[in-house]
């Protein structure tokens, strides 16, 4: 997510090919690096839908379609 | 005498010219890209509108159906809360549900499912300090799924983040009343048609077989 943009695309690959992983993982580093916060939107087996925040990327699930990377939480306005 | 040093001067010269016009060039366009401030995109009047777009489809993407209705038609999201005791750094609920509205740009707000009762206000703002466009400040809908992730995915993270106050420093409780009752009219009406939507449905026909089992 960007201010003046909604949605951008950092990086697309298949898992389990080993060079589109190797450039995930690159990619996911670098946001996190930036300060981003990751999150995984995932289905509960109830049919809920809930996000779940990730800091590594062992903690994303394999069938994961996406990951969506945030600007770090700040307190607001005292 | 004279004439031979001027000769072996302006020889070295002309060698040394050669090693360090180079550099004293590189040098010089390396002061000017310093000084020389980087151009501000140019304003563009439906950028804002094109990033609220794009923040909308995913937030739509993301959320329950019954969540991204919510927020199409009140302009919030309402989003239970999970802790046992109600959210952090409050006097605890006694195990009563509450819930969060979130609101575009503006504090969450705690409240007690049954009474209504607001608890507190979080504020918490997701700022991209890069300011791709001169703003830190992400589009409405992408404010809102922000929210909406970090309160799903750890809500005990976020609330400790937030800043804190009581119900009325920063949104007009009347207001969220006011919302509240919105939203229980909302729900209440959508009760209402998916109850009509299910008598509405014929009843299930079995095929007539020639062959009964």
């Amino acid at each position: 997510m960007k201010p003046g943009h909604g949605e951008v695309v950092i990086a697309e690959g298949d898992v389990e090919l080993r060079d589109d992983e190797l450039r995930l993982i690159e990619a996911f580093r670098e946001q996190l690096d930036t300060g981003m916060w990751a999150a995984v939107p995932v289905t509960e087996p109830a049919g809920r839908r809930q996000a779940r925040m990730v800091q590594t990327f062992d903690d994303i699930p394999r069938d994961a379609d996406r990951v969506i990377f945030f600007p770090r939480a700040a307190g607001g306005a005292r | 005498m004279l004439f031979a040093l001027i000769t072996t001067a302006l020889v070295a010269i002309a060698l040394l010219s050669d090693l360090l016009l180079p550099r004293l060039t590189q040098q010089w366009e390396r002061h000017r890209a310093r000084r020389e401030r980087p151009p501000a995109p140019a304003y563009d009047p439906g950028r804002e509108r094109r990033a609220e777009q794009t923040a909308r489809a995913l937030l739509r993407s993301c959320v329950n159906q019954e969540e991204w209705s919510m927020y199409r038609d009140l302009g919030f999201i309402r989003v239970w809360g999970s802790q046992r005791d109600g959210p952090e750094r409050t006097d605890g609920t006694g195990g009563a549900a509450y819930g969060y509205l979130v609101y575009p740009h503006k504090p969450i707000i705690a409240y007690l499912a049954q009474t209504h009762r607001l608890l507190n206000e979080y504020f918490v703002t997701f700022p991209d300090e890069t300011r791709p466009y001169g703003s830190a400040r992400l589009p409405d809908s992408d404010d809102v799924l922000a929210k909406w992730m970090a309160l799903t995915g750890d809500e005990r993270r976020l609330i400790a983040t937030a800043n804190m106050h009581l119900p009325g420093r920063q949104v007009d409780p009347a207001q969220v009343k006011r919302d509240l009752w919105r939203l229980t009219q909302w729900e209440r009406a959508r009760l209402r048609s998916a109850g009509d939507e299910q008598t509405a449905t014929p009843p299930t026909v079995r095929p007539v077989t020639d062959h009964p089992e």
